[in-house]
């Protein structure tokens, strides 16, 4: 443990440190000292504070956080809706925040592509389901035939598990299920490498969840794509994601491989939200101790705090006392 | 108002420990010039001060039947036949709303799903809650202050004074739902429904607001009922539950039982579908195909054509609600003595062992 290496946090020029195992997997989009603010002046707030994360390809790699954490803005921010005020990000290993070249414009368009929490806000009501799923597509490429457009489109449709009919009909029509697949047709037609999926199941019934859960894993598997998978349940989370970053107030908080997160949290966040994860066994489940997380107790006064890399891969947000804890906790534990 | 047709009806509502018991109750719809069966016979007790939970996916009929509890079903739904029987009432009889001012509130509660909508937004909190005491507790002036701070104490919003003279757009939406729960108890009912109380809230709250209610049911000693479609969140909450599929409780039984002991395909199916039994890198169970249209009629079990280990009987005649044991019931032909004997899937089998190890929910041996 003693070679765990720092870094801080909020700079910009941080020189991320990855360890020798993940030096060998390939980066596919890296984030570096994101910030994100709203409003100017007085009314001023930063929704993202300083946020680093690489993401490899073909991994999923989770965002979890409270609603107000920021984790929607960090996605909506990667796909630029939202510009950043600081940092950058790097899409394989070329910049694409700020003002970038008309090429590298559509590059980004095509590869990174985002399906959105709500299926039903998120499908225009007034145009069918042909033009919903075509229209990226047709925006980028203009010379696209008519019967070049339909074979696209009724191949997304397939991909996802719908007809190729139902091109001819009305989001109306379908149910939360099947709006989703078509929010997922949607961005697969632009044959993205790169998926923001933020909160792609939350509005949905468990039975669909497990439908459109399979259908994204099963995707994932045929065309190699790279998630990133923006939710608030981390059970969901556990079964979905390779590396989870914790995320509070703009902040990571925690980072690691899923499976160490939730066998080892440190961070008294991670520990409190991991508590909060409903067990469907009513035995474990009624004598389950919940532990509540109270953001005074950090002392930040006198040791300011960073990220830290308190064992391969496995980052936690703290200053020097706090770290020393965690430590002593690790150890416990691996006894 | 008490309906001679239920008259003959065995002593077990008469005892005193069941409040409310609904008898072969059928609600339809008229929609667009369609009859649509949205409740297909179902008979449900419910016992003093138990936690029942309502579990289903959503156009299972879960609101619907509880909606008719509160005289709050929408204008192109009625009562075709059965009846709800509360304290010597048959509440399914009620038209007018005169009648069901006396019940709403007083007796039955409920809390919504949405937070953001339930309240509104142009009054203060305070206001909103004095409202409910001033109808239902005829309380007035500073009596209907002093017990409003008091509600307010009570779900847990700190600096009561302050916070009530405060709007709803003021509120995160933990607070909210904390608001309307108050305004729930502010009616002092003996039964409160909780329509999906968590589904708008994030994992930290949703267990606080869980916990809250639980402490509140002890305090006013309530007679609970959630509304769900998640069966991970009742785990910790329900005494019993009744899983509800097209229109019909498929399984009843205490949480124990239809956790440890699911008889019913779709119960198994339900529990199977929840991430935290997958295993990673492989698939999730998922429930094929879709619930059926309720406005055709629904011949044998509804569940039979996505139910892989559907019975030729399945598709011809309605299952029995069979007896698993006094507490237990399961509408499923597997219960016949002449059905094969069907393995529940691995998933649902390992639920008793899966998450022993320790208090953290995370800390499980299965990978």
């Amino acid at each position: 443990m003693s070679t765990a290496i720092t870094r801080p946090s909020s700079s910009a020029a941080a020189n991320v440190v990855t360890t020798v195992r993940q030096k060998e997997r390939e980066t596919l989009l890296s984030v570096r000292g994101m910030r994100v603010t709203f409003g100017a002046g007085r009314r001023r707030f930063e929704a993202v504070r300083g946020v680093s994360f690489d993401v490899y390809k073909g991994e999923t790699f989770g965002l979890a956080g409270e609603s107000g954490s920021g984790k929607t803005t960090i996605g909506r921010a990667i796909i630029r809706v939202n510009p950043i005020s600081g940092g950058e990000v790097l899409f394989r290993g070329e910049r694409i925040s700020g003002r970038v070249k008309r090429k590298t414009d559509g590059g980004v368009v095509r590869n990174i592509q985002m399906i959105f929490q709500d299926p039903m806000a998120s499908l225009n009501e007034r145009a069918k389901v042909d033009y919903i799923v075509a229209e990226g597509l047709t925006n980028l490429n203009r010379h696209l035939t008519a019967a070049q457009r339909q074979d696209a489109v009724h191949k997304a449709l397939l991909d996802v598990g719908l007809l190729p009919e139902f091109a001819s009909r009305f989001p109306h029509e379908f149910s939360g299920g099947q709006r989703q697949r078509i929010g997922i047709a949607r961005a697969l037609i632009m044959n993205p490498s790169f998926i923001i999926a933020d909160e792609p199941i939350s509005a949905l019934d468990v039975s669909i969840r497990a439908q459109v859960l399979n259908l994204m894993s099963r995707l994932q598997k045929e065309r190699g794509l790279t998630y990133l998978f923006i939710a608030h349940d981390l059970s969901v989370m556990r079964f979905i994601t390779d590396r989870i970053a914790v995320i509070r107030q703009g902040i990571i908080v925690e980072l690691a491989n899923t499976e160490r997160l939730f066998e080892n949290p440190l961070h008294p966040y991670t520990r409190a939200l991991i508590s909060a994860v409903p067990v469907p066994n009513p035995v474990v489940e009624k004598t389950k101790r919940l532990e509540v997380y109270d953001p005074n107790m950090h002392d930040y006064a006198k040791f300011k705090p960073e990220m830290v890399e308190i064992e391969p891969g496995h980052w936690v947000f703290g200053n020097a006392p706090e770290v020393e804890g965690y430590r002593k906790r690790m150890e416990r534990v691996s006894l | 108002m008490f309906n001679e047709e239920f008259a003959a009806r065995p002593a077990d509502s008469t005892t005193p420990d069941v409040v409310l018991s609904i008898v072969d109750l059928h609600v339809k719809f008229r929609l667009r010039g369609q009859v649509l069966h949205a409740i297909r016979g179902i008979s449900l007790d419910i016992v003093k001060h138990e936690t029942l939970a309502i579990v289903g996916e959503s156009g299972a009929g879960k609101s619907v039947l509880m909606k008719n509890l509160c005289g709050l079903l929408d204008p192109n739904g009625w009562v075709d036949s059965g009846g709800i029987m509360y304290e010597g009432m048959n509440l399914a009889a009620f038209k007018s709303e005169k009648d069901w001012s006396r019940i709403r509130g007083k007796h039955v509660a409920m809390v919504m799903q949405d937070p953001m909508t339930s309240l509104n937004p142009l009054k203060t909190i305070g206001w909103q809650i004095e409202e409910a005491l001033k109808y239902n507790q005829q309380l007035r002036g500073s009596a209907a202050r002093k017990r409003m701070l008091e509600l307010l104490a009570d779900v847990g919003i700190p600096d009561t004074d302050k916070r009530s003279r405060q709007y709803p757009h003021e509120f995160s939406g933990g607070m909210r739902q904390r608001v309307v729960i108050a305004i729930a108890l502010a009616c002092n009912p003996k039964i409160l429904i909780c329509d999906e109380p968590t589904t708008a809230l994030d994992v930290t709250i949703q267990a606080q607001i869980l916990k809250l209610i639980h402490d509140l049911k002890e305090k006013y000693g309530l007679t609970l009922i959630y509304i769900t479609h998640d069966l991970g969140v009742v785990a910790n909450v329900a005494d019993r539950i009744a899983v509800m599929y097209a229109g019909d409780i498929v399984e009843l039984g205490t949480c124990e039982e239809v956790f440890f002991d699911p008889r019913h395909p779709y119960t198994w199916a339900l529990l199977s579908s929840l991430p935290q039994l997958g295993t990673k890198k492989q698939d999730l169970y998922a429930i094929q195909g879709t619930p059926p249209n309720l406005f055709q009629p629904i011949r044998g079990d509804a569940f039979a054509p996505r139910n892989p280990w559907a019975l030729a009987i399945d598709f011809q005649h309605r299952p029995p609600y069979a007896a698993v044991s006094l507490t237990h019931r399961a509408r499923t032909w597997l219960l016949d003595t002449r059905a094969p004997t069907v393995e529940p899937p691995s998933a649902v089998r390992s639920i008793r062992t899966l998450f022993d190890r320790g208090a953290f929910a995370g800390d499980s041996a299965r990978r």
